[in-house]
């Protein structure tokens, strides 16, 4: 992982933060988490939650709990089942 | 309607346009009864009623003019012989198109342009297609009594200045077809009848050659000319066509209707299509002309690999490239694990195709790592657009214009990218409309023949969000809100709070000015003209979503268009202007990595189970990488091959140095396409592509109008792309069976609730529809959101302003914005294979004189363009049409490489690419800069090994 994605996808989430931070926080906290969830490839969750697994610099007040909602459970990709 | 038939079967000339009224006249003409609109001129009755009466002057693009005086007609009880173009039909009148007294006045009508006409007919390039000859013979001109031998204009110099085609006046009989389709079908005004009685002549401009005037080379006085004066050089070069197919264009999101027309499979020449429901027989120089790409010696045509980018490309067979394909990708995903692939679809192919390209890679690559290029473009559109209104696209047609009262155009240039869409635009300006502009540069739309904005907010780039949060402002705090429309069609807790927000000292005018730049009177009187208009409209492009803030701007705007209810009726809405062809298309086909066809998250059980089960296959329920994302896993080491359809992303997207550095981590990448461009620098296997002219699918242009492309010739690579991709998605394990694109369309119906009454069938008998095509709209759906909105209530959200990370310094004190021009196209791949180069030959740097002067840059002088991403070097053109602290350039030549310089911040919910603010520096230079040095060095690696196919 270079440092040069997680800056990027700090600033991301920062900025998915930013839109929502007139809303009350628990909310905005909801729905940041929600976006990153919706939207972010499970390696970019992964990564992110390495990076909070480090200090978590950088990341605003409502990016960092919505980026540990979103991203620290993030497990390796899921197997697709099988269809018969 | 034959959709491939001889030239012209059913496009019958009614002389005069159609008439909308509610009181119908009744009249006889030559004994037959016929019933029309009020307001029908006799001409145009007569020919509903089956009756063509001669005419030159007069054709149903145009209004009626009454020069010509070959359309006589004889109304009983009435004196004279009134032109029947002119005349209006008036219920219990008695009309005679054919009476001997006519007859002869006729005639001598014809003779007298005869007398002055080059009798060539046999070697005339309209021979057969030609008027003048027509009415020679529907008259019964047998003798020109004047002879030949009297004064004439014979002799008058041929203009062949324009690239396509050729003006002669020997052949002109001065009707005023070309200056009036100029005027009122264009808007140009740059034809006019110079001189008077002998010596009128048409003029382009102030008596100019034709490329030097103010003419557009829209193609519409040649569409209008009844002789061979204004000629295409193609139809002089090879001659008539023998057959035509409809079609539809490839160039931007209007999606006009074309007919292609050609003899055996040359295509001779393309014409607007009259019944063409985008365009209404009307063109632009790109569709109209500027098709030669297609032929061009550059085409790829063979399917070619290597091992490493810097060995030169070895032609192969498709299936030696296709198993080759497979196996790199098979090997990629053993080695680095299924999500170390992925693929881009195009906004230039077709529906069917992108369709067959995102199925091959959730179902066969067994991830969701597809995007498309409306990443980099309209991507906030869609985010918007769902969040308020509930579906992810415009919300008219085009001819609801044509009831706009108050047209606000924001961050977009109709005239240079959406060129048809702005002629109509610009009629319904001629007609009384007003017109407000929003953007940091003065385009042409502001002031240009009969149109001029009320007002142009020449805001600073980046400030967007800002403006229409102080227009809010003004609408809610004094008063102008639509409570009746609020009330009953938007959530009205979140109309309280946005009101509330937008209410704040931060968002009124006099404090946006500081901000902005616009003067705070202009901004309340936009806001008060916007919100007091009958009927008003937004229409925007790029220049809105291509910014840190571009959803929040989309949705800013749709704020303000249900604040003063101006949705779900014609005349009003929020329409995106899609850049290119297919950008809805490829949107609603399921081309985001979130998202299956309409728009239906991956994450959601019910709609992954019903695509699990059309398909045969599970399916990943995470959603994939985007596009900027994937470069920077590439850099990261996890993801390893890429499939690129139809898109040259290291021309089109940001921060090109980081593009490069991703696609050299790679291991394979496909480049499938009809050039080598500057992505296949960096590719393994080439796949040759086709043209639209090579295509049997759909389009959807920015209407939501689902247009059919139809093959006019056979793909000149041997095999349909979506063939191609249905052949390596088998040999990835996955085989998709499909006989004809319609198949495909038929499936996407099956899958996909609004487009469930879509095919081929219904296409073929109505032109286009619009989606939601379905049960309850089984034509389509014109106008969205009437009654109520998709999602039940509008939404209102809080949009407030955030300046953007990208920040003018002393290192980088301008602000850089980007756009295209009228004759090129996105990254130029087609256009700058065609003569189109006559008017734009390579990407310059506007500046301001003032910013010109502080730094010693005089015009045409070379000049550096630096930012903290990258420096590029190209020619300066001090204008003011941007203002001081702002430049602009356009992206159309690899050489300029205007995206060295763009950098990587992006939009927060979508990140689409932050294109139309960078701080930057201009300096003078005199050499290239080391990316474009290292350019040339990757032009020249690019070589074909000459050997044979195996």
């Amino acid at each position: 992982m270079s440092s040069t994605t997680v800056k990027t996808l700090v600033h991301q989430a920062n900025q998915i933060a930013d839109f929502f931070r007139l809303q009350p926080e628990a909310e905005a906290i909801t729905n940041t988490a929600d976006h990153i969830r919706r939207f972010w490839d499970p390696r970019m969750r992964a990564q992110m939650a390495e990076h909070i697994g480090h200090g978590g610099a950088g990341l605003n007040a409502i990016a960092r709990p919505a980026a540990e909602r979103a991203c620290k459970a993030a497990a390796p990709a899921k197997e697709i089942k099988k269809l018969a | 309607m034959s959709l491939e038939s001889g030239i012209n079967a059913n496009d019958i000339d009614r002389g005069t346009p159609e008439r909308q009224s509610e009181k119908l006249v009744t009249l006889e003409i030559d004994g037959r009864p016929v019933t029309v609109p009020a307001g029908t001129s006799i001409m145009r009755a007569a020919s509903l009623s089956g009756i063509d009466v001669p005419k030159l002057c007069a054709t149903d693009s145009l209004e009626p003019f009454g020069s010509c005086r070959l359309c006589l007609v004889e109304i009983a009880g009435r004196n004279g012989t009134p032109a029947s173009c002119t005349t209006p039909a008036e219920n219990g009148m008695r009309v005679s198109t054919q009476t001997e007294r006519l007859s002869k006045l006729r005639r001598g009508v014809m003779e007298l342009y005869i007398s002055d006409h080059p009798l060539d007919c046999l070697t005339c390039a309209a021979n057969g297609d030609c008027e003048l000859q027509d009415m020679a013979g529907a008259v019964g001109l047998r003798d020109v009594r004047y002879g030949y031998a009297g004064e004439n204009h014979l002799d008058a110099v041929k203009d062949e200045s324009n690239p396509y085609f050729t003006f002669d006046p020997a052949k002109c009989i001065v009707c005023s077809r070309c200056v009036r389709a100029c005027e009122e079908v264009q808007g140009t005004f740059a034809l006019t009848i110079d001189g008077r009685g002998f010596a009128s002549h048409v003029s382009a401009g102030m008596d100019e050659d034709f490329l030097d005037s103010e003419c557009v080379s829209c193609g519409a006085c040649v569409q209008a000319c009844p002789t061979a004066t204004l000629t295409e050089k193609s139809v002089i070069e090879w001659g008539t066509p023998q057959r035509s197919v409809i079609t539809t264009c490839a160039y931007c999101g209007v999606g006009c209707t074309f007919e292609a027309e050609l003899q055996g499979n040359r295509v001779v020449r393309m014409t607007p299509y009259k019944d063409g429901k985008a365009n209404h027989g009307h063109s632009c120089v790109k569709g109209r002309f500027a098709w030669g790409y297609a032929t061009h010696k550059e085409r790829i045509i063979n399917p070619m690999i290597r091992k490493s980018i810097k060995d030169p490309w070895r032609e192969v067979t498709w299936d030696d490239a296709l198993n080759y394909v497979a196996s790199e990708f098979k090997r990629i995903q053993a080695k680095y694990g299924r999500g170390a692939i992925g693929g881009i679809t195009s906004s230039r192919c077709t529906d069917e195709e992108t369709y067959v390209v995102q199925k091959m890679i959730r179902a066969a690559f067994h991830n969701n790592n597809v995007d498309t290029c409306a990443r980099v473009c309209h991507s906030p559109t869609g985010y918007g657009l769902k969040t308020t209104f509930g579906t992810s696209a415009g919300t008219q047609d085009f001819d609801s214009v044509a009831e706009a009262d108050l047209i606000m155009v924001i961050g977009a240039n109709p005239t240079d990218a959406h060129p048809v869409f702005a002629s109509r635009m610009k009629r319904r300006i001629r007609e009384g409309a007003k017109l407000i502009v929003i953007d940091p540069r003065q385009i042409d739309l502001i002031r240009t023949p009969h149109v001029a904005a009320a007002h142009h907010l020449q805001l600073l780039p980046g400030t967007n969000v800002a403006v229409v949060n102080a227009l809010a402002h003004v609408i809610v705090t004094e008063g102008l809100v639509n409570k009746k429309f609020v009330e009953e069609r938007c959530d009205a807790k979140e109309f309280e709070a946005w009101a509330k927000f937008v209410s704040q000292p931060e968002n009124s005018p006099e404090h946006v000015e500081k901000i902005s730049g616009v003067p705070a009177e202009e901004l309340r009187a936009t806001a008060r003209l916007y919100a007091t208009a009958r009927n008003s409209a937004i229409y925007y492009g790029l220049g809105v979503t291509e910014h840190s803030q571009g959803s929040t701007m989309v949705i800013g705007m749709a704020n303000l268009a249900m604040a003063t209810g101006n949705l779900g009726r014609n005349g009003v809405g929020v329409n995106p202007l899609r850049g290119q062809n297919n950008v809805q298309g490829s949107c609603d086909m399921g081309s985001f990595p979130h998202e299956f066809s309409g728009y239906r998250h991956v994450t959601d059980d019910a709609t992954r189970a019903l695509f699990e089960s059309a398909w045969g296959v599970g399916l990943d329920p995470e959603p994939g990488l985007r596009i900027p994302n994937m470069f920077d896993a590439a850099v990261d080491g996890t993801f390893k091959g890429l499939y690129v359809q139809g898109e040259d992303i290291v021309q089109s997207d940001p921060n090109t140095q980081h593009v490069a550095a991703g696609l050299e981590a790679m291991e394979c990448i496909v480049v499938h396409d009809l050039f080598l461009n500057e992505t296949a620098a960096y590719a393994h296997v080439f796949l040759p592509g086709a043209t639209f002219l090579e295509k049997d699918g759909t389009f959807i242009n920015a209407e939501r109008r689902i247009g059919r492309v139809r093959q006019a010739i056979p793909p000149m690579s041997g095999m349909a792309e979506w063939e191609a991709i249905c052949k390596l998605s088998a040999l990835l394990g996955y085989p998709m069976h499909y006989n004809h694109p319609s198949e495909i369309m038929d499936e996407i119906a099956r899958l996909t609730p609004t487009f469930a009454g879509v095919s081929y069938a219904k296409l073929d008998a109505l032109g286009s529809v619009q989606w939601p095509c379905n049960d309850k709209a089984p034509e389509g759906t014109p106008i969205m959101h009437i009654g109520t909105f998709v999602r039940g209530k509008g939404r209102f959200v809080l949009t407030e302003y955030i300046p953007t990370d990208e920040r003018t310094g002393p290192r980088f004190p301008l602000l850089l914005t980007t756009g295209r021009i009228l004759s090129q196209y996105n990254v130029g791949a087609q256009t700058r294979r065609t003569p189109n180069v006559v008017w734009h030959n390579e990407d310059v740097l506007e500046i301001h004189p003032h910013d010109a002067e502080n730094r010693g840059i005089r015009e045409g002088d070379r000049i550096a363009l630096v930012s903290r991403a990258g420096e590029t070097t190209m020619r300066a053109h001090i204008t003011e049409r941007v203002q001081p602290g702002v430049v602009y350039t356009t992206f159309h030549h690899p050489e300029s490489g205007a995206n060295v310089v763009t950098t990587e911040y992006s939009d927060w919910a979508t990140s689409c690419p932050e294109y139309k603010v960078t701080a930057v520096e201009v300096r003078l230079t005199n050499h290239e800069s080391t990316w474009q040095e290292h350019l040339d060095n990757l032009h020249r690696i690019q070589r074909i090994e000459t050997v044979a196919a195996e």
